[in-house]
């Protein structure tokens, strides 16, 4: 890990403020105050991070249901996410799109999707607005292992490699989708293979080494700027908490789940800055007690805010 | 005033517009150097490039996914279905997410995208190829929904979908583009979601839209020539707006209404149509809503069933008839 000390400091509290918040939204969810659809993605900050982090505020992005980390490392704003959460009128969308639309133009979030592998073409077609606009802007689309069996997702690799456009497309192979464990649903010897049929770049990277991801999103994005195209990426990372809430989790070992919390890509970060920046605990503990105000300011926010009036039904469709 | 084919009125709106609007790009299958396979777009790559008028591999879902991605980040895609049969292929593209992203974003974003695709059958094209899906666009919220009969307003409606802020589904017939028919010079647009009278009559109110609209015409000479009956033919031109208002107005004169689409007749827009009017003006019938609409049976080759599928002038006329007799 080479990078700057203060990257990895801001790099580390963001990571920390995903993590907060999703494990809000648990309790809230516990409390029935989130209803409806909420996938936690607790244990894949590193990829979020490291994405958001090497790409500019201005460049588009897509992702998925489980993307609150990408969007909150994008600088989705927490108080407005926290309340579309709770399905408030203050929310990011007005309480209308709710956990899996999250969309934010302002910081080129052109949505999270709640159809696996959507968010693909969506985002090759913003690459291809920015390459007809020679605006030198790159699009990053996030989707996971099970995305890469969608037709879609197929369609969009292929006339993204054709037409050279300026796409990352950063796969999150969490090793599952849903219940489904990746040897089940594919043939391949590693996800990134996928890219092969299109001719197109990849590489696999560690998820949950957030200066690894960093680091290959950067270089996608500078040959994507210098008109090489797109670049597939796998990052291998791990969701720690079920699917959805109420998720069984039948289909993997405890021990699994254990050895992957050895890998947390918090708890890695942390280290790696004690020891190598010599980050002392008063400072993590001045992160920590900085997101935590954050977070509880921002539930305050999204608890004391009105739900939409009934009116507000029809608004916001037609133009 | 000059005459032009339902095809060249296509060409020159959507020539028109693109001189206008830069933002405005073609995508869709042998739309480019071909001049797409029914030739709206003929003589376009030469005149807008590559870049503005861009041949796809056979990608519906990808290319329309691609033109909401487009359409969010400024451009105005306007993605051609080859046949509307293929929209079932794009259908989460256009449907779960074209037709939702305002919606689903709180105003956040729009997509003002423009899918131009042609349907129906008369051609024994078969059942994968001759579909009318006007219905499932009228059912699910999120397109405005064009469907042209003449030359002018093919150029007119063409030219309004172009500059909307919606998506728009626009849907020409495959029988439709070699009609000629007289077309305005100059600039003009057609706004969408306003039915045209295009023809009065006193006895009875005859809805259409699309190609079936030639044939309502066709029906109310006969009934006028053969019956002394005198149809108003109204065509509704947008299923979504759709103005009922123009319905209700001609039924305050006729008191008598029949709805014709070649669509099938289940929960197709002549039953939409009919509720409305049962909801709104109920008062002004004096008989009960007449409906002649394609079968409810897959589209068939063969002339002789094609033509039992999919209604023709003679039932048109035949339902006037029973309609103004009571039976
Ligand atoms: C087209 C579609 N099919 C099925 C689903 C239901 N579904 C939601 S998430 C999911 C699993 C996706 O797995 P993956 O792509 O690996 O993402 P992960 O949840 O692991 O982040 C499925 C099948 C869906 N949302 N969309
Ligand atoms: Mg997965």
């Amino acid at each position: 890990m080479s990078l700057p000390k203060d990257l990895l400091l801001s790099m580390y509290e963001r990571m920390v403020l995903i993590r907060a918040f999703e494990e809000a939204c648990v309790q809230l969810y516990m409390e029935k105050e989130i209803r409806g659809s909420f996938h936690p993605c607790v244990g894949q900050e590193a990829t979020a991070v490291g994405a958001c982090f090497a790409i500019n505020p201005d460049d588009y992005m897509t992702c998925t249901y489980r993307g609150h980390g990408a969007c909150i490392a994008k600088g989705i704003d927490v108080n407005a996410a926290m309340a579309e959460m709770l399905g408030r009128k203050t929310g990011i969308s007005k309480g209308k799109g709710g956990s899996m639309h999250w969309t934010d133009p302002s910081i080129g979030l052109l949505g999270e999707n709640a159809i696996v592998a959507a968010g693909v073409p969506i985002a090759a077609g913003a690459a291809l607005s920015a390459q007809m606009d020679r605006n030198g802007r790159v699009a990053l689309t996030i989707f996971g292992d099970g995305a890469i069996n969608q037709g879609a997702f197929h369609e969009a690799l292929n006339m993204a490699q054709l037409w050279k456009l300026p796409l990352i497309l950063l796969c999150e192979n969490n090793l599952y989708a849903e219940m489904t464990p990746l040897a089940k649903s594919n043939p391949l010897a590693q996800v990134a293979d996928r890219a092969k049929g299109y001719n197109m770049r990849a590489m696999v990277v560690d998820g949950n080494d957030v200066c690894a991801v960093y680091e290959a999103v950067r270089e996608a994005a500078r040959l994507a700027r210098a008109g090489e195209g797109p670049t597939f990426i796998e990052a291998r990372t791990y969701r720690l908490l079920g699917h959805m809430i109420g998720d069984s989790e039948s289909y993997r070992t405890k021990e699994e789940v254990a050895a992957w919390r050895e890998r947390d890509p918090i708890k890695r970060l942390r280290a790696h800055l004690a020891q190598a920046e010599g980050v002392s605990e008063a400072e993590f503990d001045a992160i920590h007690a900085r997101v935590s105000r954050q977070i509880e300011a921002a539930v305050k926010f999204a608890k004391e805010s009105p739900y939409p009036d009934p009116e507000e039904a029809y608004t916001d469709f037609w133009i | 005033m000059r005459e032009l084919t339902y095809t060249q009125a296509l060409r020159e709106a959507l020539t028109e517009e693109m001189e206008r609007d830069p933002s405005i790009i073609l995508l869709g299958e042998d739309i480019g150097a071909y001049g797409g396979v029914f030739r709206v777009t003929e003589g376009l790559l030469a005149k807008f490039g590559p870049e503005r008028v861009r041949d796809t591999p056979i990608s519906e879902a990808g290319f329309i996914g691609m033109g909401v991605g487009l359409a969010m980040t400024g451009k105005r895609p306007v993605p051609e279905l080859m046949f509307m049969d293929f929209a079932l292929v794009a259908a989460d593209s256009i449907w779960n997410q074209a037709a939702k992203m305002r919606a689903m974003s709180g105003g956040r974003v729009k997509v003002p995208m423009v899918i131009r695709t042609q349907q129906g059958g008369g051609r024994g094209n078969g059942a994968q190829h001759s579909q009318s899906f006007e219905a499932l666009f009228t059912h699910i919220p999120g397109f405005k929904v064009v469907l042209p009969a003449t030359p002018a307003d093919a150029k007119g409606l063409l030219k309004s979908a172009l500059r909307d802020e919606n998506p728009v589904m626009f849907i020409e017939h495959k029988l439709l583009y070699n009609t000629k028919g007289p077309v305005p010079d100059g600039e003009y647009t057609i706004p969408l979601g306003v039915a045209d009278v295009k023809r009065e009559g006193r006895d009875l109110t005859i809805v259409s839209y699309s190609r079936q609209l030639l044939f309502a015409l066709e029906a109310a000479e006969t009934l006028q020539k053969e019956h002394g009956i005198s149809a108003e033919v109204i065509d509704l031109r947008c299923t979504v707006p759709m103005d009922i208002e123009t319905i209700v107005r001609s039924l305050r004169k006729t008191h008598r209404l029949l709805i014709t689409h070649e669509a099938h007749a289940s929960c197709g827009v002549g039953a939409e149509i009919a509720m409305r009017v049962m909801e709104t003006a109920f008062d002004e019938l004096d008989a009960p809503i007449m409906r002649v609409a394609g079968l409810d049976v897959p589209i068939h080759v063969s002339k002789t069933l094609e033509e039992v599928v999919l209604p023709q002038p003679a039932a048109i006329v035949r339902g006037a008839l029973r309609l103004m007799n009571g039976k």
